[in-house]
């Protein structure tokens, strides 16, 4: 390897020496002192690292090789935690080490650019938890527990192994990156570095991501709601309270967020009680019972007003009562699962891991798992939340580690409860929940019976468990109820009775549930439209120049309008999709999710090339490597497969044969018009996958050719360089982790003892 | 951070000592936990703001706490922020 040429300056990665203010303390802990400190292995230490690995290596044995009858769901917890831990403390370092080179004698975008409003230092602990706030989501909570039908064991080492050498690594470097270009957009970082053509296509790319993944959240809260008065009327609730919150804080009492979030948390609960209580009545459950091609356009309506209306009216309050709920809903399930340590009862690998024609998702186990699990693991959107906004508010270079990789971890975690949750229900019903109506017939008695022909080892259901469970979740029924979310409200509820509550609270947290992934995903389709919206005028304003200004009216109504139409459409197929709608879309989202994760990699590694690092550039090759493996293959098989259950156009030629042949039912089809929806249906989910695919082989290529153009030119002498800001000296000084280390805290007491004149503004308040 | 309870008369009984101790660290703790998610939030941004505009020296007063907010508001319907799924 002696020969691979690799500019590895320990600091200073710039280049220029920086010299920092000689009047104040150290603006970084001496690398010498950092690499003697990392190097200081005590007994202790090593006793601490040994009792980790074995207890998750134990843990790992008893999910993968013991596992009896059953196993216990606190295996899980100590799994994954004792993995994160090491991936932490090791993998990252050497990410950071020898990949990335931070240099916290350089100013941050915080420091440099400081405007009080965008630009703001931020505590490194306050900033993890915003992050985490904007990167999860209803993905990792609906994605596992798709996943769930191979068994356990192949979702759990995804989750666990995929976000440690891929998913926190993409979410790492991504944001450093960004925060060495003053904030820069994953969009404006792609066409720096791959030129017009990688960059337009990386452009069309993420607009079209961003439409899917937005329509097939939407169906997952269709699916949700659809008839459950219950559940409509709660979650219809969160509007009003969202809009009074807006009021509240613009007109009577501006910037008390705190209190409104508390005063809107209380009325979300609330709202939930009040649910159950007039989905009792007649008249509740007449006017609340809306099918799900009406909740469809109800949302797709909704989707529209919400975009146009001003950010403070209905945007920014939701957003504040989502995070309340995402962190304190993920504080409460992490408690509840290590209090009750469920017994899981599935298998670790089921009947479906080695076929591919399962229920809830057609497919082979690779590489379908790998994209029915996409958050949690690697998540491509990510990138677009870890370049822009994060990156203006790092207060130190050498804190992105703890922030990117961390917050990634974190996430990861929030997947395996959403796993643990879902696989400590019983088998039977969760396939009765999961699989499409066609197959399940929608009554208690034929759901029973289909579930009980599918031969699964130890399931036998009868009507009566599926009449009783939906009884005591206050639901109609719970048959096919597909998209994941209600699969996860029936075991956070499971779980959550045995924690708090009692079985009389069961339907109190079934709705509990439905209605925080309800919130996460009403946010995530406002401000995804709002972005796109955005994105789009950007695009066409270049020929239009009148469409780059945000204030005119008449181009961002239209655009809106535009963005809301394509995703509303693809909703409306998803929703009356004869073959049942998650099952066909479910793995086009995950395609775009994990593609996006690719031309993510593929860009930072044309950034890390150019930079002149080539001898860790695996850190970055290895995992866009199987992701555009996983991605082009699933792509293909989507496009290709013979088999018509995979194969969008497979699919589509089997029932236009028959259309041609004149049946009048075909497979699930049970009239022409259905068998013509099949048709037009896999004809526009195949031809996405096709351009899909292709503009993320044109970003990837293009990005291998600036690597291998980076290195030829560095091999024959040339000098690397960079789109980086200029370094520019930093003026203060932060700890990088979670806790300060020993000489930290030394060096933050010189601060301290600073006289206030001499001293930068203060840093984040903690 | 549990200077009330120290600060009490020491007359009391080691067992109410303990528990006002006890009382003073859950308090605080909670404190410590309100700080933390109101800056997760966001909602500190005024104070920052504060204290950016009077360590940059500008000569112009801050805006208003109300002023702030609309501005904020009003710049985020111009740069929407991404929420992941």
């Amino acid at each position: 390897m002696s020969d691979v040429p690799d500019e590895n300056r320990p600091q200073a990665a710039s280049g220029n020496q920086l010299v920092t203010d000689p009047d104040l303390p150290a603006t970084t802990i001496d690398p010498e002192v950092l690499a003697a400190q990392d190097r200081n292995w005590t007994p202790a230490k090593i006793a601490l690292w040994v009792a980790i690995a074995l207890l998750g290596g134990v843990s790992w044995v008893m999910l993968a090789i013991i596992r009896g009858e059953t196993v216990n769901a606190i295996w899980f917890v100590f799994a994954s935690i004792c993995t994160y831990l090491i991936g932490y403390r090791f993998y990252s370092k050497v990410i950071e080490r020898f990949l990335l080179k931070p240099d916290d004698k350089r100013a941050t975008p915080a420091e440099y650019k400081a405007d009080g409003k965008d630009f703001v230092r931020t505590d490194r602990n306050v900033l993890f938890g915003h992050h985490f706030a904007a990167i999860a989501g209803a993905g990792p909570l609906v994605g596992p527990i798709i996943a769930a039908q191979m068994g356990y064991l192949p979702g759990t080492i995804w989750i666990i192994l995929g976000v440690v050498v891929a998913g926190a690594v993409q979410d790492y470097v991504v944001m450093f990156f960004s925060m060495r270009r003053g904030g820069r957009s994953l969009g404006q970082m792609a066409r720096e570095e791959l030129g017009l053509i990688g960059g337009t296509a990386a452009l069309i790319a993420t607009l079209l991501i961003m439409v899917i993944i937005v329509a097939i959240l939407a169906l997952v809260v269709v699916n949700a709601l659809g008839e459950s008065p219950w559940g409509v009327f709660s979650v219809g609730l969160t509007i009003p309270i969202a809009l009074f919150m807006g009021v509240y804080l613009r007109y009577l009492r501006p910037g008390k967020i705190m209190e409104v979030s508390i005063i809107g948390f209380v009325l979300l609960m609330a709202a939930i009680i009040g649910g159950g209580i007039v989905a009792e009545t007649e008249w509740g459950a007449a006017v609340f019972s809306l099918d799900k091609v009406t909740l469809a356009w109800g949302l797709i309506v909704y989707g529209f007003i919400a975009a146009i209306l001003p950010v403070w009216l209905l945007l920014a309050p939701r957003d504040y009562l989502s995070t309340f709920m995402k962190i304190g809903v993920i504080v409460m399930l992490a408690l509840a699962i290590i209090v009750v340590r469920p017994e899981i009862t599935v298998p670790a690998f089921s009947e479906f891991a080695g076929r591919d024609n399962g229920p809830v998702f057609p497919g082979s186990l690779f590489p379908f798992l790998f994209v029915t699990i996409a958050c949690g693991a690697l998540s491509g959107f990510h990138a677009l939340i870890s370049s822009g906004t994060t990156p203006k508010l790092i207060e130190k270079e050498r804190q992105t580690r703890f922030i990117g990789y961390g917050g990634m971890l974190m996430e990861s975690f929030v997947a395996i409860m959403a796993l643990v949750a879902a696989i400590s229900i019983d088998r039977g019903i969760y396939f009765a929940m999961n699989a499409p109506l066609a197959l399940t017939g929608g009554t208690v008695e034929t759901a029973a019976a289909w579930v009980n022909s599918l031969g699964l080892a130890g399931v036998n259901i009868s009507p009566d468990l599926l009449a009783q469970t939906a009884k005591d979740v206050g639901e109609e029924s719970i048959v096919s109820r597909s998209g994941g979310a209600p699969t996860l409200a029936v075991g956070l509820a499971h779980i959550m009775q045995q924690f708090i509550g009692g079985p009389a609270m069961m339907a109190f947290w079934y709705h509990f549930a439905i209605m925080f992934e309800a919130l996460f995903i009403l946010t995530a389709v406002d401000a995804g439209t709002r972005v796109a919206r955005f994105m789009l005028q950007d695009s066409i304003g270049n020929f239009i120049p009148k469409f780059k200004e945000a204030s005119w009216r008449p181009g961002a109504w239209l655009c809106t309008a535009i963005m809301v139409g394509a995703w509303g459409a693809v909703l409306l197929m998803g929703v009356t999709d004869p073959l049942g709608g998650i099952n066909t879309l479910f793995p086009l989202f995950g395609i775009a999710n994990q593609l996006l994760a690719a031309i993510a990699l593929a860009v930072c590694m044309a950034i890390a090339a150019r930079g002149g690092t080539f001898r860790f550039l695996w850190i970055i090759a290895l995992p866009l490597a199987f992701t555009a493996v996983v991605t082009i293959t699933a792509s293909f098989q989507k496009i290709f497969s013979s088999t018509p259950a995979v194969g969008y156009f497979a699919n589509n030629s089997a029932f236009a044969r028959a259309l041609a042949d004149g049946k009048t039912e075909f497979g699930s089809a049970k009239s022409v018009a259905a068998m013509e929806a099949v048709v037009r249906n896999t004809m526009i989910q195949g031809w996405l996958s096709v351009i899909f695919v292709i503009l993320s082989i044109v970003v990837i290529v293009t990005a291998t050719l600036a690597t291998v153009r980076s290195y030829r030119n560095i091999a024959s002498g040339g000098k690397s360089s960079s789109s980086e800001d200029p370094a520019i000296p930093s003026r203060v000084f932060a700890p990088a982790g979670f806790i300060a280390t020993a000489p930290e805290k030394e060096l933050l007491a010189q601060w301290q003892n600073l006289p206030p004149e001499r001293r930068a503004e203060k840093a984040g308040q903690h | 951070m549990a200077e009330p309870a120290a600060g009490t008369p020491g007359r009391k009984s080691g067992a109410a000592l303990m528990s006002l101790a006890a009382m003073a660290a859950v308090s605080a703790g909670f404190k410590g936990f309100a700080r933390y998610f109101s800056g997760v939030l966001g909602a500190d941004a005024y104070v920052k703001y504060l204290e950016h505009h009077a360590a940059s020296g500008h000569d112009e007063a801050p805006m208003t706490e109300r002023e702030f907010w609309r501005d904020r508001n009003d710049r985020q319907d111009t740069h929407p922020q991404g929420r992941c799924c």
